[in-house]
């Protein structure tokens, strides 16, 4: 498994497995297979796209030390931005194809509609995550600081799957399936950093 | 008024009107398109399983309703279903309603009547003369249809039981089986399914007992074997799969006003001004159009209804 992480291949393979969600969207949107109403359905599967991908760059970490394969970490930036990136198109298909770049509604929709505010901040706290995401962004900020900056992530999850709870009618398994995934993997940070800070009352002697 | 509006291929403001439906009948969608989109789109589509024949509705009589509107094809009236018994996802209910008995089927009457009784669906279908009317559908989620359904005025059905002057309300509900509907445990509203109208909404004469659509009987997905239709209120006010109707004194329980009252009120008359709590409901995406249309007051059917409300606050009265 370590080897497979760590082989040349691998990073392109995960760049096009995580590119193919959109493409699939793309070609059924061309198609006209995307069903009755397709601009709902782009709306949905770009948000699920987008917090899918946000789960696995918070996997990485947890995964890096408690399966033992730190080779991971190769991939969890672009993990991060292929988030971003659904994101993007999420927030581009409500600008654009659901609300004809009327901003003063768009505007309005964000005071006052609870689940578009909570869509609208996990948004804006995964943007400077996308900007500083680079090597040289980490060098000039320092390490410890782009940390602190990133922890912005857990802003963006905990707001996204609250975006997506209070959007549903009533039938809420879906986001709360999501909210658990995160509370694992928060968890899991959590389990980490104990064992960390006190190795002896974790690790059998 | 903003039936005014230009839209692309014909301006209804240009057509002669009586009343805010009466347009030239050249301007419906002609059946032989309609028919041979759906024989492409059917082919398309293919489910296994959905090839069964529908039964076909003789002598219906054509109606003014709809003229100028573009009917909203019959694969999306069938496939995209809100029906939270069978799942609640738009296509659940096409999936999972398919094995739904909807024979024998009989409708309790009754309440504040002199004349309560049940009637065999048999008999309902042959209570009134059919009617065809095109009606625009708007659901309350900010998605509208144009459908052409095949029924009667529930008045029809309500003056058999000869109902007293005590019934002020009317209640219905849908038929509820776990076992033919093991989805309902998820969908996150209470069953039965209840919906009511006051009195003088119900005896309305664009209030329909609906039995068919597209000149056949009701899919199960749509609500067989007959559903209301209400068309200028959101759309989970028309129920489907009716099995009692009560006429009663006040104003029944609603499931959609019991799971979330801030959101659904009793009345739920389409209306651009009131917005629901989490979304605008100023326009709407009329399903197959890519812009999105302004939604109209009482869903364009004021001339005939406004006076329904007249006096009263519809905000408050949402």
């Amino acid at each position: 498994m370590r080897r497979l992480l760590a082989a040349r291949p691998a990073k392109p393979a995960l760049f096009l497995l995580c590119l193919a969600p959109a493409l699939w969207l793309a070609a059924g949107a061309w198609r006209g297979a995307l069903g009755v109403n397709p601009i709902e359905r782009i709306t949905l599967e770009t948000g699920q796209w987008t917090l899918r991908l946000l789960a696995a760059t918070l996997a990485v970490t947890p995964l890096r030390r408690l399966a033992g394969w730190p080779e991971l970490i190769r991939f969890r930036r672009m993990l991060g931005l292929f988030s971003f990136f659904y994101a993007c198109l999420h927030a581009l298909t409500y600008v654009w194809l659901d609300q004809f770049f009327d901003w003063s509604e768009i505007a309005r929709d964000i005071v006052k509609r609870p689940f578009i505010t909570a869509g609208a901040l996990s948004f804006a706290a995964m943007t400077p995550l996308a900007a500083t995401s680079t090597r040289g962004w980490i060098a000039r900020l320092g390490g410890r600081r782009w940390q602190r900056l990133h922890r912005l992530v857990y802003v963006a999850a905990a707001a996204g799957v609250l975006h997506f709870w209070w959007k549903v009618k009533s039938d809420i398994r879906e986001p709360a399936l999501y909210a658990l995934v995160f509370a694992v993997l928060l968890l899991a940070r959590l389990f980490i950093r104990r064992t960390a800070a006190h190795p002896h009352t974790a690790a059998p002697v | 008024m903003s039936e005014g509006r230009k839209l692309p291929g014909f301006c209804i403001a240009d057509m002669p009107r009586r009343q805010n439906y009466s347009l030239p009948y050249s301007l419906v969608t002609p059946k032989s398109v309609y028919l041979s989109r759906r024989k492409l789109l059917g082919s398309l589509l293919a489910l296994p399983g959905a090839a069964a024949a529908a039964q076909k509705l003789e002598n219906i009589r054509k109606t003014g309703y709809g003229r100028g509107e573009t009917l909203t094809p019959y694969e999306a009236v069938t496939t995209y279903n809100n029906f939270y018994e069978f799942g609640a996802s738009k296509d659940d209910p096409a999936r999972n309603a398919r094995n739904f008995r909807t024979r024998p089927w009989t409708v309790r009457v009754e309440g504040e009547a002199l004349k309560p009784r049940t009637f065999d669906i048999d008999e309902i279908l042959k209570l009134a003369p059919l009617e065809e009317r095109i009606y625009r559908f708007r659901c309350v989620e900010g998605w509208s249809m144009v459908i052409p359904w095949i029924g009667f005025p529930l008045a029809e059905l309500l003056k058999q039981v000869e109902p007293k002057s005590s019934a002020q309300f009317v209640a219905f509900e849908t038929f509820f089986d776990p076992k033919q509907m093991p989805l309902s445990a998820w969908s996150g509203i209470p069953f039965p399914y209840v919906e009511g109208l006051r009195m003088d909404e119900a005896m309305h004469p664009l209030t329909i007992l609906s039995l068919g659509l597209y000149g056949e009987v009701l899919p199960n997905q749509n609500g067989a074997p007959l559903r209301l239709v209400v068309p200028w209120k959101y759309g989970f006010k028309s129920i489907k799969s009716i099995v009692r109707i009560r006429l009663v004194k006040n104003q029944p329980p609603t499931t959609w006003n019991l799971a979330n009252p801030r959101e659904y009120g009793f009345y739920s008359n389409v209306n651009p001004d009131v917005d629901h709590p989490r979304w605008s409901q100023k326009k709407e995406r009329r399903i197959g159009e890519f812009f999105k249309r302004d939604t109209l007051l009482f869903n364009g059917y004021g001339n005939e209804v406004a006076s329904l409300y007249a006096g009263m606050d519809l905000r408050k009265n949402h």
